[in-house]
């Protein structure tokens, strides 16, 4: 009982340090959360298989990163934390921290440096948006339309989401404000430089939903991000918002008649965070995966699985081809030059702040 | 009775008091009888009795703020809003240590969050200022008043200090305020702006729809429970294996099937155009509205409907309606005047569980309801998992609670709840 | 067999069969007529078609072949609500949400009564039956009694020309039962109405009944006066079924008009009354009552046949005696006697004589 006592307190105190820890001071078993489907499938592929294969751990996953805040605080709460590593959206990473439910990672001491030496600090650079988050993936929420239901002049430009005249039909939004508020505000004449501060006025706020109310009776809103895939292949709708990587496999996997827009998507990033409250032994397993799952060559081979753009520079030279069907990813990838030409970076702070203002505005106005 | 005198009480044979031994010979019983119910009991209290208590405790409790920043509180309690200025040095000083402790102990983002929910900006304002008073030194850098306003001019806000002050007290109403569309000032609750009201609409449709789903339940629950109460044992028995069968399959595949069913290009409207009912252009919006919500809820909670009703049909004898004709009534009066009133149990039994039942329900009305058919649950679920809001979604929790005991509580003064029955 | 022409029955059964599978008959070939005011009472076992037949004729069954007439006109195709048919069921069948009162203005109210006239009817019908001051109630705080009354209240309110009732008095105690028969048979003298009464109970069709149709079978299987009944039964059947009755078994050895000569299967020959049977050879069951058995000598006639018999058991039963005896291999051969100063009481084991008047002993079919 003393020897393990003190052995904890030794591996705490390495792993303060930063100093690596043998392996026979880390548990032998991890839970990892994530998405599920496609996205777990390229983590597993990617990280966890590799890394079971290397140390021997056994990992259990877990498909809760929907309600992965909710659980976490529950689970702090009652004291008995069971996820080691979780992967969970840049705003939740940014609320868990601020709740005091992850813990804080001092990148250039825990994370892998690049290979040629740059501190991960810097690879990652600006992707850091809160100190307990460790980038994994940059993706973007875009808009699908079908091929088939815009005539000869596909849509190019955000704005022809708000044009009913010339692409009549449906188009499916997520049930929430954020992204459709920046969007409307843009077609609505707003420069992009100035979004956010409009957004912060009441103001601006009834000019966003007075942008949307134009639409409003065209609209189905999603909840689930498989929903817009299913309405498009179902052609209940004309146009949607989803991740970028969801369309990717309607477009190559399944072939429907879809085509993305790339305007004014949405870049968001998606990592890992490591809950507090866990044992020294579990919690030195959890740092070393996620040194392992988060250096250069693991964030390329990510994107050999799906099109998720690898959050550290030095990796984007390395990304290759889809691993089963040999394409190129490059070009489905929301990173590529191409594809980057009009992006709108998501502003955490900012949501971080209003969301729960803007959001009641919102719902008050969806049940209008 | 002549040679017993009454000065004392009766005595059992062996000169106990007859009391004292009945009460000692029952209580092995009652022990007996608690330790067969005791696995029930716990089961009962730490998973029904306990979070509902968590609930409501949850609902009104404000700790937080008095837990972080507990010399500010103090501090604060001097100060008087309706000057309109910004409190003196000393609150700031106090707020300084509060913050120096608070930031060590990383408990001033939750407040941030906490108090975010009341007011726009906290949440970034306490961040920010936590980076930098983790710097400061508390004896050399006072006075702190222009530091901290230096770090966010927000410091300088009097709103801001408002909702600290408002929000100062152990225990608070504001999530309740908040839940019924108003807002907690220093003096006293105001009705929110009207383009953030939301919850008593959804509360009002919660209750419309779900009374709604409860008719539509017993107009096609009704016949159906009817004939398997005269069908033969056998039918009945397989026709039972009818109603259940949606029992063994997913709620969320259900649910979804309805989407495949009732979409424009869905099973429902492809029928209706290919017999020409309905032209190409025209086909029916049946999903992502109030329309998609009841029929998918109405497939869904209708077992619970014709189950009680079922067992409570099985009890008629037919004997009643026999009776009925042999005095000269039609089909029909038989039926209305004898058979009906009869059932009346069944259907309050049935229609409590569905109402009950649909007013809690958020999947299926979060997957088919799209805006107009989505209910409080889904808000209370959105606090619960989105915004973390527990506070209010537990204030939302207790409100529904409270309505569904209130209309018990009516049901059983005007129909009479000794009048349900789940069957026999 | 009924005495009445087919113009002043009331009710008649023609040539009616019933079957609900299309395999089995359940009412054979019915035929009956009933005039009216007459109490007719439908007796048998259990699934010998009785409650069948009361349910074709209150029009809850269809027959499957023949017609029934009430009052002259075929009534196969009239749904029950208009054959004005009043009913008792066997556990009443009051309406449990109703009052006492209610229940009764139910078939009034039907007919589209006014409310005073209603009133005045349900008074008169519950204080017919002696319930004046239960209106009010509910039939759940009534007694068992009281609600057998209240539905016979129910059935008669309308004024019904003809009451059927299902076995009413099933569900009550002995006492009760047999008050109520003697209710029952005054208000239905008084009202002059033509009631159908099944039931299973022999006692209840003999004192209550005008005529008893004995049912067996899918068939009647005598339908007589209570008395013709009990001491002229016309097959074993019904010798069985009403009253108790000592069965010996033999052949026919002659028949002389109204007596015949029967060797019983101990080898003892006895005098009996020829009922259905046709000619010597043929087996017989020889009924005998308990009470027309003689044990002594002094009482029989000269010339009557004897048997020997041993005394098994004599049981005291109050008002009579009852032995057992073993008579010609019959062990279950009983005696009835009278309680009177000057009988005898027989000893078990005793060795007697006894004997019997040949037209109190009837030669059935075997």
């Amino acid at each position: 009982m003393k020897l393990t006592t003190t052995l904890f307190a030794t591996a705490a105190l390495a792993v303060s340090t930063g100093a690596a820890i043998s392996e026979s001071h880390m548990a032998k078993e991890m839970t990892i959360v994530s998405w599920g489907g496609a996205y777990s499938n390229s983590q597993q592929k990617a990280y966890s298989d590799p890394y079971s294969a290397m140390t021997g751990v056994k990992i259990i996953n877990d498909e809760s990163s929907a309600e992965a805040v909710a659980k976490l605080r529950a689970m702090n709460e009652a004291g008995n934390v069971t996820w080691d590593v979780v992967d969970v959206v840049a705003s939740d990473a940014i609320r868990l921290c601020d709740e005091g439910l992850a813990m804080e990672i001092n990148a250039d001491k825990q994370l892998a440096p690049a290979p040629d030496g740059t501190p991960a600090s810097e690879d990652f650079g600006s992707l850091r948006v809160s100190d307990c988050f460790i980038p994994q993936i940059v993706y973007s929420t875009t808009f699908g339309y079908r091929t088939d239901m815009v005539g000869d002049t596909p849509p190019t430009k955000i704005c022809d989401v708000f044009d009913t005249k010339k692409y009549p039909g449906k188009r499916a939004l997520e049930k929430r404000p954020i992204n459709n508020m920046e969007w409307a505000l843009l077609c609505d004449g707003v420069p992009k430089d100035k979004v956010y501060d409009v957004l912060a006025t009441p103001e601006g706020q009834e000019r966003a939903l007075a942008k949307l109310d134009t639409i409003k009776k065209d609209v189905i809103w999603w909840s689930a991000g498989a929903d817009t895939p299913q309405l498009l292949a179902d052609g209940e709708i004309v146009m949607g918002s989803t991740y970028n990587g969801r369309l990717f496999s309607l477009i190559v996997e399944q072939k429907q008649p879809v085509a993305m827009l790339w305007d004014a998507q949405v870049f968001d990033l998606d990592g890992w965070i490591i809950p507090t409250g866990l044992s020294p032994e579990r919690q030195a397993r959890a740092l070393d995966f996620v040194r392992f799952a988060t250096d250069t060559q693991r964030l390329a081979d990510q994107a050999k699985y799906i099109s998720y753009g690898p959050a550290r520079k030095s990796s984007a030279p390395l990304v290759g081809k889809h691993a089963t069907l040999g394409i190129d990813m490059a070009p489905y990838m929301p990173t590529d030059p191409k594809n980057a030409k009009n992006t709108f970076l998501y502003n955490y702070e900012f949501w971080a702040d209003y969301r729960d203002d803007i959001d009641a505005k919102f719902q008050a106005w969806l049940a209008k | 009775m002549t040679d017993t005198t009454d000065t004392g009480p009766v005595l059992a044979a062996d000169g106990t008091p007859l009391k004292k031994s009945l009460s000692r010979a029952l209580r092995m019983q009652k022990l007996r009888a608690l330790m067969l119910i005791a696995p029930l009991l716990i089961f009962v209290l730490v998973t029904f009795i306990m979070p509902i208590a968590d609930m409501l405790f949850r609902s009104v409790e404000n700790q937080i703020v008095q837990e972080t920043l507990p010399e500010t509180v103090t501090a604060l309690a001097s100060w008087d809003p309706a000057t309109g200025e910004t409190p003196g040095e000393p609150v700031y000083a106090a707020l300084a240590r509060d913050l120096k402790v608070a930031v060590a102990a990383k408990t001033h983002t939750r407040l941030g969050s906490r108090l975010n929910y009341e007011k726009t900006g906290i949440s970034s304002l306490f961040r920010k200022t936590g980076r930098k008073v983790k710097k400061w030194d508390l004896t050399k850098d006072a006075p702190f008043k222009e530091k901290f306003i230096k770090i966010d001019k927000d410091w300088g806000d009097v709103g801001v200090w408002k909702t600290l002050k408002v929000y100062s007290p152990k225990f608070t109403n504001g999530y309740f305020l908040n839940a019924i569309d108003m807002q907690k000032g220093l003096d006293g609750a105001k009705a929110r702006p009207e383009n953030q009201q939301i919850y008593i609409k959804l509360f009002k449709r919660t209750l419309f729809m779900s009374l709604v789903i409860t008719g539509t339940c017993i107009l096609l629950g009704y016949p159906v429970a009817w004939i398997l109460a005269n069908l033969p044992m056998r039918t009945a028995n397989l026709l039972m294996i009818l109603v259940l069968l949606p029992f063994w399959t997913s709620l969320l595949v259900r649910t979804s099937a309805w989407k495949v069913m009732l979409q424009q290009q869905g099973v429902i409207n492809d029928v209706l155009v290919w017999l020409g009912l309905v032209s190409d252009s025209g086909r029916l919006v049946m999903i992502n509205n109030q329309t998609g919500t009841i029929i998918a809820m109405t497939h869904i909670l209708l077992p619970f409907m014709i189950l009680p009703l079922y067992s409570v049909m099985q009890t008629i004898p037919p004997s009643y309606v026999r009776a009925a004709k042999s005095l000269g009534a039609t089909n029909w009066t038989a039926f209305w005047r004898v058979y009906f009133p009869q059932s009346v149990p069944g259907i309050g039994a049935g229609s409590i569980l569905v109402f009950i039942l649909s007013i809690g329900y958020y999947i299926t009305p979060e997957i088919v309801g799209g805006t107009t058919g989505t209910f409080i649950s889904n808000r209370i679920a959105y606090h619960i998992s989105s915004s973390l809001n527990w506070g209010l979604a537990a204030a939302l929790g207790s409100i529904l609670l409270a309505v569904v005991l209130i209309l018990y509580w009516a049901y059983d003064h005007i129909v009479g709840i000794d009048n349900v029955k789940l069957g026999g | 067999m009924a005495k009445q022409n087919s113009s002043d029955a009331f009710v008649e059964f023609e040539r009616v069969q019933k079957s609900y599978d299309g395999e089995t008959l359940v009412v054979k070939d019915l035929n009956l007529k009933m005039p009216k005011g007459e109490f007719l009472t439908m007796l048998g076992p259990s699934g010998s078609g009785k409650t069948t037949c009361l349910m074709m004729l209150a029009g809850f069954e269809t027959a499957t072949h023949g017609e029934i007439r009430l009052d002259g006109v075929s009534i196969n195709n009239i749904p029950p609500h208009k054959r004005g048919i009043g009913m008792v069921f066997q556990n009443y069948a009051l309406f449990p949400h109703m009052t006492v009162a209610e229940n009764l203005s139910f078939p009034l109210e039907v007919r589209r009564m006014g409310k005073s006239q209603r009133e005045e009817k349900v008074k008169r019908a519950l204080d017919m039956v002696q319930m004046g001051e239960f209106g009010g109630r509910r039939p759940a705080q009534l007694s068992g009694g009281q609600q057998q009354r209240i539905a016979l209240a129910r059935a008669l309110v309308f004024e019904a020309e003809l009451v059927l009732m299902d076995e009413p008095l099933g569900a009550l105690d002995k006492q009760l039962r047999e008050h109520m028969q003697f209710e029952i048979k005054r208000i239905a003298d008084n009202l002059g109405i033509t009631v159908v009464y099944v039931t299973h109970d022999q006692t209840e069709a003999l004192t209550m009944s005008d005529r008893v149709a004995v049912f067996d079978d899918g068939r009647i299987q005598q339908l007589a006066p209570p008395d013709t009944l009990y001491e002229e039964p016309e097959n074993s059947f019904v010798a069985q079924f009403i009253g108790e009755n000592n069965t010996l078994e033999g052949v026919i050895q002659k028949i002389n008009g109204d007596i015949c000569e029967v060797r019983l299967d101990s080898g003892d020959i006895i005098d009996a009354k020829p009922v259905n049977v046709t000619k010597a050879g043929e087996r017989t069951k020889v009924s005998i009552r308990p009470e027309r058995v003689e044990f002594n000598s002094e009482r029989l006639q000269p010339g009557a046949h004897t048997l020997r018999a041993e005394v098994l058991e004599f049981i005291y039963m109050g008002d009579i005696f009852r032995t057992r005896l073993r008579v010609a291999g019959n062990e279950d051969f009983i005696v009835k006697t009278r309680n009177a100063p000057d009988q005898v009481r027989l000893e078990p084991g005793s060795q007697i004589e006894i004997g019997w008047l040949p037209q109190d002993c009837r030669a059935l079919d075997a």
